[in-house]
């Protein structure tokens, strides 16, 4: 087993290329703040005349201000290993300085042509701004953006019986349904074939067929879905056996890729959850369902969204 | 049936709920004899304890008769007369195979709720808000009992009610206090709080060999209940500096281990107490942990800190440097409930302790939202309230 001792990479594994790509975006922009942050801060006046804008101590004290904004969400971004909540600050920080600006054009005391130019600039940086602060977002969770905008996700749990056993129940596609909270059901249509039915936001039926690629008993099961089902599916499951005697160490790789793929029909909205807490829960729910023979509920997991501890009607 | 709800802070109302059913093999349900309110669920009722909803069922200490059992339930019948742990513990995943049941890996179907909070998370607990389960709770005439074959105990016809119902939590969870203080011969044990589980935690050191014991508390009737019952000397900490007086009794030395059995409401005199009321007023922290930082300071070098007091998230001022370098020991948990009944049971079965010294009101349990708030005024020198659903 490799260690995951960077969080960066822990969480780049799926897709390597395309969140180094995102994070040296993240890292330019932070250190692009802390740039325009140390010049606001110490050398207003020569910021305000690049900008176009009237050398007044106002002025001056809200570029000072703006500086020590800049500088708070550089740091932030530096020091995050996936700053998404720092780069959404920094977009908020753009929209002030647009607005500062916008004021600042209405105004005869500064030289509108370099106020236009700083406007335009800022627009620039905020663009870049909005398009890291997506793709980090995206890629939260422990789920990943894949290059076909599809979501990739690795999750891991500890099961106390042996890997044999473990291996043995997730090799029945038809157990998944007991453990995997959105799929209805699995049906067994060949050797290695297998159909799929999970129910979408709205409650629309999506389903596919999926095909064995991968299946060395005790060890790792792969599978994927056919060419030409509504939804791109794919997955893996090792199984190895934890030090100690503490049983089964289950790491689970995911690929989903929504109908037709389009950018905006990301999994969350389809089913109405983030794909890596779900692959997270439904390992919880093996692992009590391996361990303990039954799933546990309580007067209020029972529901859909929240109700309160007592007995249903 | 009838149940006793929590709907927002320091509002509570009994109410009519469906009856339980069974939802799982391994539950039985249980028509409740007896139940309690802790000092705990005072943490909901004054809306410190986060997650809970409107119509949650409270109540984590009750007992009562097997009316029904699941499938998988071998070692239970109808008919029964059982006490409920309070911790819902599956009993076969690694933290109870090593007796920790309170930290189940299995029981918590709210788990993530939990990680956000605390990074992994712990046990279900009964009637003690949705990030530990949403479990209903024990305030109620009937309870679904999850993971009944490993938690629930029988007990024989010949004790009452009252004599076993603290086995559900407060009588093990004071003991388990004792016990972490690893007690020596000749030590002296320091319990801050004489309510039920400080009062129990006192007993408790007697029991495992302490030479002496010192209460702390503000009320007088309590600290007069921690003499007179436990055989515990006192100091009134609105009378006499804590610090002070514990130096000066165990000759400067301090006690050889302190018990936290305050937790997150602290109250405390002068600027310290309004500081932290203040702090946790504006959210800044979940606690007040005047009892704990207190305990931390007067335990001796290299003495233990036993926490049975509950907290639930972050607090402010811990002296850390106290800690380390002065060599303690900090030692705490939920009780791990399931591990103690029947060492309990036992000396309860020879005399040794007779727990239903602390009740000092029964009462229906229609008139649970008056007990709650009589309890937490303590009004009527209310230490302890049983209440009875039939």
């Amino acid at each position: 087993m490799e260690l995951q001792t960077n969080r960066r990479h822990a969480e780049s594994r799926p897709d390597e290329s395309q969140h180094s790509q995102e994070e040296q975006l993240a890292n330019g922009l932070g250190w692009f703040s802390i740039g325009l942050g140390l010049a606001e801060v110490a050398a207003p006046r020569a910021v305000a005349r690049l900008a176009g804008l009237e050398n007044k101590g106002r002025t001056r004290t809200t570029l000072r201000f703006y500086g020590f904004r800049e500088l708070a969400a550089g740091i932030g971004i530096l020091s995050q290993p996936r700053p998404a909540g720092w780069m959404w600050g920094r977009v908020a920080g753009d929209l002030m300085d647009l607005a500062s600006l916008g004021s600042a054009l209405s105004s005869d005391d500064n030289n509108r042509a370099k106020v236009a130019a700083a406007t335009a600039a800022v627009v620039a940086v905020m663009a870049l701004d909005v398009r890291c602060g997506q793709q980090l977002s995206n890629g939260r969770d422990g789920g990943g953006m894949t290059k076909n905008s599809g979501t990739s996700v690795t999750k891991t749990v500890v099961i106390g019986r042996p890997p044999e056993e473990v291996h043995r129940f997730w090799r029945d596609f038809s157990n998944l349904p007991s453990f995997m909270k959105y799929l209805d059901s699995v049906q067994i249509t060949g050797e290695g074939r297998s159909h799929w039915k999970t129910r979408a936001l709205g409650g629309k039926t999506v389903e596919w067929d999926a095909e064995l690629v991968e299946d060395e008993a005790p060890t790792r099961i792969a599978w994927r879905s056919l060419d030409g089902s509504e939804i791109h599916h794919s997955g893996s499951v090792r199984f190895e056996r934890a030090p100690g005697g503490r049983g089964t160490l289950v790491r689970v790789e995911m690929q989903y890729v929504p109908p037709g793929g389009a950018v905006g029909a990301s999994l969350a909205k389809l089913f109405g959850f983030a794909p890596g807490q779900q692959v997270a829960e439904d390992l919880r729910r093996l692992k009590q369902f391996m361990e303990t023979g039954e799933v546990a509920k309580s007067d209020a997991s029972i529901h859909r969204g929240m109700h309160a501890a007592r007995p249903a009607e | 049936m009838r149940a006793n709800c929590w709907i927002g802070k320091h509002d509570m109302r009994v109410q009519n709920v469906p009856d339980p059913k069974i939802l799982n093999d391994r539950d039985a349900i249980v028509r409740i004899t007896s139940t309690a309110i802790c000092g705990s669920d005072l943490h909901l009722y004054n809306g410190f304890i986060p997650t809970m909803e409107s119509g949650d069922i409270v109540g984590h200490e009750f007992m009562g008769e097997v009316i029904e059992t699941g499938r998988g339930v071998q070692n239970l019948q109808k008919g029964d007369r059982v006490v409920v742990p309070f911790p819902i513990a599956c009993g076969s995943c690694f933290s109870c195979q090593h007796g920790l049941f309170s930290v189940c890996e299995n029981s918590n179907p709210n788990a993530w709720m939990a990680e956000k909070m605390w990074g992994h998370s712990p046990a279900g607990l009964f009637g003690y808000s949705h990030l530990l389960g949403g479990y209903a709770g024990g305030h109620a005439e009937y309870a679904r009992v999850p993971f009944a074959d490993v938690g629930p105990i029988k007990v024989p016809e010949e004790l009452t009610d009252e004599q076993v119902l603290f086995l559900s939590d407060i009588f093990p969870t004071g003991y388990m206090g004792a016990e972490m203080c690893d007690i020596q011969p000749g030590d002296t044990i320091a319990v801050w709080g004489c309510g039920p589980v400080g009062l129990l935690a006192m007993k408790s050191a007697f029991l495992l060999g302490a030479e002496r014991v010192i209460a702390i508390d503000r009320f007088p009737e309590r600290l007069a209940m921690a003499r007179e019952k436990t055989g515990a000397e006192t100091i009134n900490y609105e009378e006499l500096s804590v610090h002070d007086a514990l130096k000066e009794t165990t000759g400067g030395r301090g006690p050889d281990a302190c018990i936290d059995a305050v937790g997150m409401e602290a109250h405390a005199p002068g600027a310290i107490g309004a500081y932290d009321r203040a702090k946790q007023a504006m959210m800044l922290e979940t606690g007040r942990p005047v009892a704990l930082r207190q305990a931390i300071m007067a335990c001796r070098n290299g003495g233990t800190v036993s926490v049975i007091g509950v907290y639930g998230g972050f607090i402010d001022k811990f002296p850390m440097g106290s800690v380390m370098n002065r060599s303690l020991k900090i030692r705490t948990g939920q009780c791990h409930v399931q591990r103690y009944m029947r060492p309990l049971l036992d000396r309860i079965q020879r005399g040794e302790i007779d727990p239903s010294f602390i009740i000092t009101h029964r009462m229906r349990l229609e008139d649970a939202p008056e007990g709650f708030a009589m309890f937490l005024k303590k009004q009527d020198d209310c230490i302890k309230i049983v209440l009875k659903p039939h």
